[in-house]
C-alpha cells in the first residue's frame, strides 16, 4: 500500500535519513523503534510532507507522494497525529474534529456524512462524547491524545502516522489508546505506522517493526522476533540491564 | 497441497522485491557496523552500504568465500556477541580447519520455519512420523529437519545415521511415514529390506526428504520404485543456514528458493560476472534475515540455474535446478564434504610421501567407496611387506580421522598413474549413473 525506497532527508546540512526503504500493508501496524535522534519522527514527517525528502521514492497505492504538499498527501489518504497531540486548545472538541475534515468540507462533501464520522469518533472514544462542547485545552492529556487521533481520522485516512501517542500518559490511558489503534487495524483495515518510546508496548500490538540507528534501518523483522532479539531487548526494552551492568 | 507460509511463499514479485531491498539494506548496515571482515572488504571496494539502492546494486559488493570463513576462524564472521548465540555448527573445511557458523534464538526459529516450508511442500503434515537418519552432531542436516518437523507438529524420531537393521525395525514398529536421509542411504535401506525379506509396501512410509548430496532423476525413480514413496529434493548449506534454502513442491520442477530470506545470483565462476536470468553458473547467496551469521554474496561453488517462471503450485519464489556439479573440486562422499587438497595435505604430512596420488570413487551397491592410490617412490619403497602394510594402515587411519569417511589406500608402481601435461588426474569418479 505504502512503499518507500531510498529516501534521504536533511535538516539543513544534517543528513537525518540515509537511504530509508520500508513498506506498509493494508491492515497492518508497523512500528519504528530507535533511540532519540535515530530518525523515527523524521520518517513520519517525510511521509506526510512536513520535511520532504531530498530524494528517493514514496509510492502510495502506486502513486508518487514525494514532492506533494502536506494537504495533498492528506487528501490521498495519509494522516499524521503529531507528537504532543497539538489540538486547538481554544476550540471545542467538536470543532477540532470538524477541522480534521477541513479538506472534505472544501471539496463540498455532504455535511451529513461528515456528521456521521464525528459520531463514529465519539463511538470509538466514548470518553470524548460527554465533552463534545468543552474547550480542548481543558481535556486531560489522554483525552487530548484521543482527540488528536479522532481529528486525524476525520480525514478518512487509509494510513495513519502516529507519533508517540503514549507520551506522558498514565498506563491505563495508554492501554485504551492502544486498544483503539488495534481496533482501527482490525475493523477498518487502517494501516498504522507507529512511533513509540514504549517499544515493548508498541511491539506487542504491532505486526512488524523496523529498528533505526542514526538515520539507517538496521533490522526489519516481525514484531515477535524483535521482542525476542537480544540487541533490541538490551537497547530499547530495558531487559538484561542488570546482567550487563553488573558484570 | 498445503503451503506453510503463503504470505511470503506466494508474495507478489513486486512486494517481494521491495522486502528484499529493505532487508538487504538493513543487513548491510548491520554487517558494516559489526563485522570487521565485511567492513574491510567494503572499504577495499570503496563501497558504503548507502551505495546499494536497488537489488541490481548487489553486484557491486565483493564476494565472500570459504577462505574468508577460514581466515576468520572461529568467530570472526559473527555479527552478534557470542552470548547471544545459542547454537554453533560447523562443516568440513578445505584445509584442516572447519568453518564455524552460529545461530541466535531468532535464527533457530527462522530456520525451523524455512524447513517447515519445504517439508510441507513435500507433503509432510502434523500427522506424520518423521524418522531422521542423518547424523546428528556438528552437521546442520539432522537438526534442521528435526526443527522443521517439530514446527509442523509431526512426530520426530531422531534416529541418526547408521545401524540400518534397527532403522528398518523402527520404521516397522513406530509406523514411520517420512524418511529423512541421504538418497544413497535410502537405497541402502531398500537393499537391506530386500535381504531381510521386509516388504516396503507393508510399511507406512510415504514421503522421503533427501539431501546433503547430489542425486539424479534416475536415482529418484529407483528410490520411489523400491521404497514406494514420494522422493523429494531439498537444498541448503551450513554457511547459509543449513537445509531450508530451497525445496521441491509437489510438481517437482525445481526447488523453490526462499527469496524472502535469501537473494540468489548466478555467476560465471571464472570471471565472477553475474549471468543473465536462466543461465547455468555458480550459485551465490546473500542472507536477508540471519542475525548471528549473515552472509553477503557467498560463493556456494554449486553449479545450477534459476527459473523465474511462475510455478503451478502458487508459490512465487524462484526455482533452482538440482545442482549439476561444483565449480571447485569438492567431492561429496557418503554425504561428507571432501576436498582433494585435504588428502594431499595428509599425504604431505606423512613422512616420506610425495603427493603423486589419485582418488578413485566407486559406488559398490549403494555405498560410496573411496580408494586412494599412491605412487611408490624411493622414499617409501619398502622391501618388507610388513613395513608397507604398516604404512598403508597409518595413512588409512589418518585419512579416516581427518576426513570423517573411510578410505582404502593402495600403493602402486612409480609413474603408473596417468598424467596430463605433467599434471596428475587427481580424481576419477565412477559413481555417476
Amino acid at each position: 500500500m505504502l512503499r518507500v525506497k531510498n529516501i534521504n532527508t536533511y535538516y539543513g546540512q544534517v543528513h537525518a535519513l540515509k537511504n530509508i526503504s520500508l513498506h506498509l500493508n493494508e491492515g497492518e501496524i508497523v512500528t519504528l523503534i530507535g533511540a532519540n535522534g535515530a530518525g523515527k519522527t523524521t520518517i513520519l514527517n517525510s511521509l506526510s510532507g512536513i520535511t520532504p525528502p531530498r530524494d528517493g521514492e514514496i509510492l502510495f497505492e502506486g502513486r508518487p507522494v514525494a514532492g506533494l504538499s502536506p494537504d495533498c498527501i492528506v487528501d490521498m489518504g495519509i494522516s499524521q497525529v503529531p507528537e504532543g497531540r497539538q489540538v486547538f486548545k481554544d476550540f471545542s472538541v467538536e470543532d477540532n474534529l470538524e477541522l480534521g475534515a477541513y479538506l472534505r468540507y472544501r471539496k463540498r462533501e455532504k455535511k451529513s456524512v461528515i456528521r456521521k464520522d464525528i459520531e463514529d469518533v465519539f463511538e470509538l472514544f466514548p470518553q470524548l462524547s460527554g465533552r463534545r462542547n468543552q474547550m480542548a485545552g481543558t481535556l486531560s492529556g489522554g483525552e487530548q491524545q484521543m482527540l488528536a487521533i479522532g481529528r486525524a481520522l476525520m480525514a478518512r485516512p487509509k494510513v495513519l502516522l502516529l507519533d508517540e501517542p503514549s507520551m506522558g500518559l498514565a498506563p491505563l490511558v495508554v492501554q485504551e489508546i492502544f486498544r483503539v489503534i488495534t481496533d482501527l487495524r482490525d475493523q477498518r483495515s487502517t494501516a498504522v505506522l507507529l512511533v513509540e518510546q514504549n517499544a515493548r508496548a508498541a511491539l506487542k500490538i504491532a505486526d512488524r517493526g523496523y529498528v533505526l540507528e542514526t538515520g539507517k534501518v538496521m533490522l526489519e523483522e516481525n514484531a515477535y522476533d524483535l521482542l525476542e532479539n537480544k540487541d533490541v531487548q538490551r537497547a530499547y526494552l530495558g531487559r538484561d540491564k542488570k546482567e550487563i551492568w553488573e558484570r | 497441497m498445503k503451503i506453510w507460509d503463503p504470505l511470503y511463499e506466494c508474495m507478489p514479485r513486486a512486494d517481494l522485491e521491495q522486502l528484499q531491498l529493505e532487508r538487504l539494506q538493513a543487513t548491510l548496515n548491520r554487517v558494516h557496523k559489526s563485522v570487521t571482515c565485511y567492513r574491510r572488504k567494503f572499504d577495499e571496494a570503496g563501497i558504503v552500504p548507502e551505495d546499494i539502492r536497488s537489488l541490481d546494486d548487489l553486484s557491486k559488493l565483493p564476494f565472500t568465500t570459504k577462505e574468508d570463513l577460514r581466515l576468520n576462524y572461529p568467530y570472526g564472521m559473527f555479527a552478534v556477541p557470542l552470548r547471544e548465540v545459542v547454537r554453533i555448527h560447523s562443516s568440513s573445511g578445505t584445509t584442516g580447519k572447519p568453518t564455524v557458523v552460529g545461530y541466535t534464538k531468532n535464527d533457530i526459529r527462522t530456520w525451523s520455519n524455512l524447513v517447515a516450508r519445504f517439508m510441507t511442500a513435500a507433503g509432510v503434515t502434523r500427522d506424520d512420523v518423521v524418522q531422521i537418519a542423518f547424523g546428528y552432531g556438528m552437521f546442520t542436516g539432522a537438526f534442521g529437519l528435526h526443527y522443521g518437523s517439530e514446527t509442523i507438529g509431526a512426530s520426530v524420531i531422531p534416529m541418526s545415521a547408521g545401524n540400518t537393521e534397527k532403522q528398518i525395525m523402527i520404521m516397522q514398529d513406530y509406523k514411520t511415514t517420512t524418511l529423512v536421509s541421504t538418497p544413497s542411504y535410502a537405497l541402502t535401506i531398500a537393499s537391506r529390506m530386500e535381504q531381510m525379506g521386509v516388504d516396503p509396501k507393508s510399511l507406512s512410509l510415504r514421503v522421503g526428504l533427501f539431501g546433503s548430496e547430489p542425486w539424479s532423476e534416475a536415482m529418484r525413480k529407483e528410490i520411489e520404485g523400491r521404497l514406494f514413496i514420494n522422493a523429494t529434493d531439498n537444498y541448503g548449506l551450513s554457511e547459509i543456514i543449513g537445509p531450508g534454502v530451497a525445496g521441491e513442491c509437489e510438481y517437482k520442477c525445481g526447488m523453490h528458493l526462499f527469496e524472502d530470506a535469501f537473494i540468489p545470483e548466478i555467476i560465471d565462476p571464472d570471471t565472477g560476472e553475474v549471468l543473465p536470468r536462466g543461465s547455468v553458473g555458480e550459485l551465490v547467496l546473500t542472507t536477508l534475515t540471519k542475525e548471528a551469521f549473515p552472509m553477503i554474496r557467498y560463493r556456494t561453488r554449486d553449479i545450477t540455474s534459476l527459473n523465474y517462471e511462475q510455478c503451478e503450485c502458487g508459490r512465487t519464489m524462484v526455482r533452482m535446478k538440482k545442482t549439476m556439479g561444483r565449480s571447485d573440486d569438492m567431492l561429496i562422499i557418503k554425504g561428507v564434504n571432501v576436498f582433494p587438497s585435504q588428502i594431499e595435505e595428509i599425504l604431505f604430512a606423512i613422512e616420506g610421501c610425495e603427493p603423486h596420488y589419485q582418488l578413485v570413487l566407486e559406488r559398490e551397491g549403494d555405498t560410496d567407496v573411496l580408494e586412494v592410490r599412491i605412487e611408490v617412490t624411493e622414499n617409501i619403497f619398502f622391501d618388507e611387506m610388513k613395513k608397507q602394510k604398516a604404512f598403508v594402515e597409518k595413512v588409512e587411519k589418518r585419512l579416516h580421522s581427518v576426513l570423517g569417511v573411510s578410505a582404502m589406500v593402495k600403493l602402486v608402481e612409480p609413474s603408473t598413474l596417468p598424467r596430463h601435461e605433467g599434471k596428475a588426474v587427481r580424481v576419477i569418479d565412477n559413481r555417476r549413473r
